[in-house]
C-alpha cells in the first residue's frame, strides 16, 4: 500500500539519483569527493542566509555553494596552501558561520536535524517540479559539456592544447554541483548528499566499460538505492535519508562480490603479465 | 629528399623572445624558434631546462609572460603530454581514448591504431597497457585527428630501443604523408630523431641550435646503435659552458658564478671549439645572441 507522500518521496528521490549519477562519476574520476563535502557543508550557511535575508532556500544554498567553489578556485590559483587544506578551512568555517548566524537569530527556531539529514517524506508537489525541472537541466548541461569535461578530466593540458577550455568546463561543473546540492539538500540532507553522489558511481565502476555507461549505470544504481532505502525505511521505520545511503552501501558491497569478475578481467586483459 | 619547407609558407607557430615565469622565477626565457608545415623541430636539454614549458607555451597551454607567440589562425594541434595518468576509476578503452577531444570515424580510428601498431589493443582499458603500449595509443590519438602541428613530449619514453626506432620511423612517415609540422621533445641530450630539421637546446634559455649529424655518417655511432638505428637516429654534439645550480645561480666553465643566466650564455659546439669566456665584466652585453657555428655535415648528401 503506497501513500501519497511515499509516492512523492519515491519520485523526488529517483529524480535526485538520476542527476547525481553522472555528476558523481566526475566527482570520483576527478578525486573531488572532499570538494563535494565542502560544498554540501557550506549549504548550512546558505540556510542561515536564506532565513536572515528572507531568500528562497534553494536559491540561497545554490549561491553560497557556488560562491564557495569560486572562492576555492581563486585560492587554488594563489597556490599558498594545498587543496585539501583549503577545503578543510572552507568546509568547516562555512558550516560554523552558518550555525553562529542561526544562533544570533533568536527569533527563529530551525529544525537543524532536518537540514543535516533531510526529510524526503515531507516532499511537496512543487518540490517535485523543481527536482525534475532542475534534473532535466542538469542532465542536458552534462550531455552538452560531456566531451570537454571528460577530456579535461583525463588531462586538462591536453584538452586545452586541442582547443577546449578546461577552466570553463570546471567552472560549469562546479555550478552544476552547487545546483544539485541545493536541490538535493531537502531529500538526503547536508551530511549525506556526497554519499548519493559517490556510492552509486563507485558501484557502477565495477560494471562499466566506458565513461558513458558508467554515468548511466550510476543513475540507475542510485535510483535502485533510493527505492530500496525508502521501502526499507517504511518497513522498519528508520529515517529515510540514512536508509537510502545504507541501501546504496548494500549495493556497493554486492558489487564487490567476485561474481562474474573473472570473466570481466580476462576480457580486459588480453595479454597477462604486461600490465602494471 | 622532399623539402616541405618553402619560403612562402607562413610558420604554424613562432615564438618571439618568449619567456614564462612562476613565482618570480623564470622557467624559460628568450626562446625563439618557429615551426613550419613539414618541419621537425626537436627540443633537447637537461631536466628542468624548460622543454615542456616551451612546448606548452608554443601551443597556448601556458601564456608567455614575456615576448609573444604567434600561431596560425585555426591551428589544429595534436598533443602527447609527457605525463598522463588516467585514474583507475575511469573506464577508458583505447578506442574511447581516440575520440577524447573530437569525433572520429571508425575507419580513422583503425588507421591510426594500426599505424602505431596497437590495433589489437583497441578494446583494452588504458590502465592495463604497458608504458610503451600506452605511448603508442597516445600517439595514435594525436595523429588520428589529422593535426597541422603534432607536439610530442618525450614520445619514446618507456619504449624499448627497437620500438624507439620504429616510432621515429612512424613519425617520419606521418610527416611525409601529412606534411604536418612536428615539435618533438627528446629525452636524450645527444641523440635525436634523424629527420630533425632544427635542434633547439634549452637550459632556461636557448643554449644553442643547429642541425643534427646523421648517425649513418659516423662509423662509431653506427657501430654503437646498429645499422637499423643509423637511419632513424642522429647525433647532436654540443657542450655547454655553464651549469645551472640548484639555487638558481649559474656556474660557468671558468669557475665563475653569476646570479643569472644571460641570454648569450652557453652556446658552443665542440665542433667549432669556440669557448665562451665569462670574465668578471661579463654582462653578456657585447656577446652576440648565438654564435654562428657551422655544422660540418650535410645531411642530404
Amino acid at each position: 500500500m503506497l501513500d501519497d507522500f511515499f509516492v512523492r518521496a519515491l519520485i523526488a528521490g529517483i529524480g535526485i539519483a538520476v542527476m547525481a549519477g553522472p555528476l558523481g562519476c566526475f566527482v570520483i574520476w576527478r578525486r573531488m569527493a572532499y570538494f563535494g563535502d565542502t560544498m554540501a557543508h557550506s549549504a548550512l550557511l546558505g540556510v542561515a542566509l536564506s532565513l536572515l535575508l528572507d531568500l528562497n532556500l534553494m536559491v540561497a544554498v545554490f549561491i553560497v555553494a557556488a560562491a564557495v567553489s569560486v572562492l576555492l578556485l581563486f585560492l587554488q590559483r594563489r597556490g599558498a596552501l594545498s587543496t585539501d587544506a583549503l577545503l578543510g578551512i572552507l568546509s568547516h568555517s562555512a558550516l560554523s558561520i552558518g550555525l553562529v548566524i542561526v544562533a544570533f537569530m533568536t527569533w527563529v527556531r530551525i529544525d537543524l536535524v532536518g537540514f543535516l539529514f533531510g526529510d524526503i517524506l515531507a516532499v511537496s508537489e512543487s518540490d517535485i517540479d523543481i527536482i525534475w525541472g532542475g534534473g532535466i537541466l542538469v542532465i542536458f548541461a552534462i550531455v552538452y559539456l560531456w566531451r570537454p569535461l571528460l577530456a579535461s578530466t583525463v588531462n586538462p593540458e591536453l584538452a586545452e592544447a586541442e582547443g577546449m577550455r578546461p577552466e570553463r568546463a570546471r567552472l560549469f561543473f562546479m555550478l552544476l554541483m552547487a545546483l544539485v546540492i541545493a536541490i538535493a539538500m531537502k531529500i538526503v540532507g547536508i551530511l549525506l548528499i556526497t554519499s548519493l553522489l559517490i556510492i552509486p558511481a563507485a558501484t557502477a565502476r565495477r560494471f562499466a566499460t566506458s565513461p558513458e555507461i558508467m554515468a548511466v549505470l550510476a543513475s540507475v544504481i542510485g535510483a535502485l538505492a533510493v527505492t530500496g532505502g525508502l521501502f526499507g525505511s517504511l518497513h522498519w521505520d528508520t529515517p529515510s535519508g540514512p536508509s537510502i545511503v545504507v541501501a546504496a552501501l548494500a549495493l556497493f558491497v554486492l558489487s564487490l562480490l567476485p561474481i562474474g569478475r573473472r570473466r570481466l578481467e580476462t576480457a580486459s586483459h588480453p595479454t597477462p603479465g604486461g600490465h602494471h | 629528399m622532399l623539402n616541405f619547407r618553402s619560403p612562402e609558407t607562413t610558420p604554424l607557430v613562432r615564438l618571439n623572445n618568449a619567456g614564462v615565469s612562476r613565482n618570480g622565477r623564470w622557467l624559460v626565457r628568450g626562446v625563439e624558434f618557429s615551426i613550419s608545415p613539414g618541419e621537425i623541430v626537436t627540443l633537447i636539454g637537461p631536466n628542468g631546462s624548460g622543454k615542456s614549458t616551451t612546448a606548452k607555451t608554443a601551443i597556448g597551454v601556458l601564456k608567455a609572460d614575456e615576448g609573444y607567440v604567434e600561431r596560425k589562425p585555426g591551428l589544429k594541434v595534436g598533443y602527447v603530454p609527457q605525463k598522463l595518468a588516467v585514474d583507475w576509476t575511469l573506464p577508458l578503452t583505447v578506442e574511447r581514448l581516440m575520440t577524447l577531444t573530437g569525433p572520429l570515424k571508425g575507419r580513422e580510428i583503425e588507421e591510426a591504431l594500426s599505424a602505431t601498431g596497437v590495433l589489437h589493443l583497441a578494446r583494452s582499458e588504458v590502465q592495463h597497457l604497458s608504458g610503451g603500449e600506452f605511448q603508442r595509443a597516445l600517439l595514435a590519438r594525436a595523429i588520428a585527428r589529422k593535426p597541422d602541428l603534432l607536439v610530442l613530449d618525450e614520445p619514446v619514453q618507456g619504449v624499448d630501443f627497437s620500438g624507439e626506432i620504429a616510432l621515429y620511423e612512424l613519425i617520419k612517415q606521418i610527416r611525409n604523408r601529412t606534411g604536418c609540422g612536428i615539435l618533438l621533445i627528446s629525452h636524450d641530450l645527444h641523440i635525436v630523431m634523424a629527420e630533425t630539421d632544427t635542434v633547439v637546446c634549452l637550459n632556461g634559455h636557448v643554449c644553442c641550435r643547429g642541425t643534427p649529424q646523421a648517425v649513418s655518417q659516423s662509423p662509431e655511432y653506427q657501430k654503437l646503435f646498429g645499422r637499423r638505428a643509423a637511419g632513424a637516429l642522429a647525433v647532436y654534439s654540443h657542450n655547454h659552458d655553464h651549469t645551472h645550480l640548484p639555487d638558481g645561480r649559474v656556474l660557468h666553465a671558468d669557475g665563475s658564478i653569476t646570479e643569472h643566466c644571460y641570454p648569450g650564455d652557453g652556446h658552443h659546439h665542440d665542433e667549432d671549439g669556440n669557448v665562451h669566456d665569462h670574465g668578471e665584466d661579463c654582462g653578456c652585453g657585447p656577446h652576440t645572441r648565438l654564435h654562428g657555428f657551422e655544422v660540418k655535415e650535410k645531411r642530404d648528401a
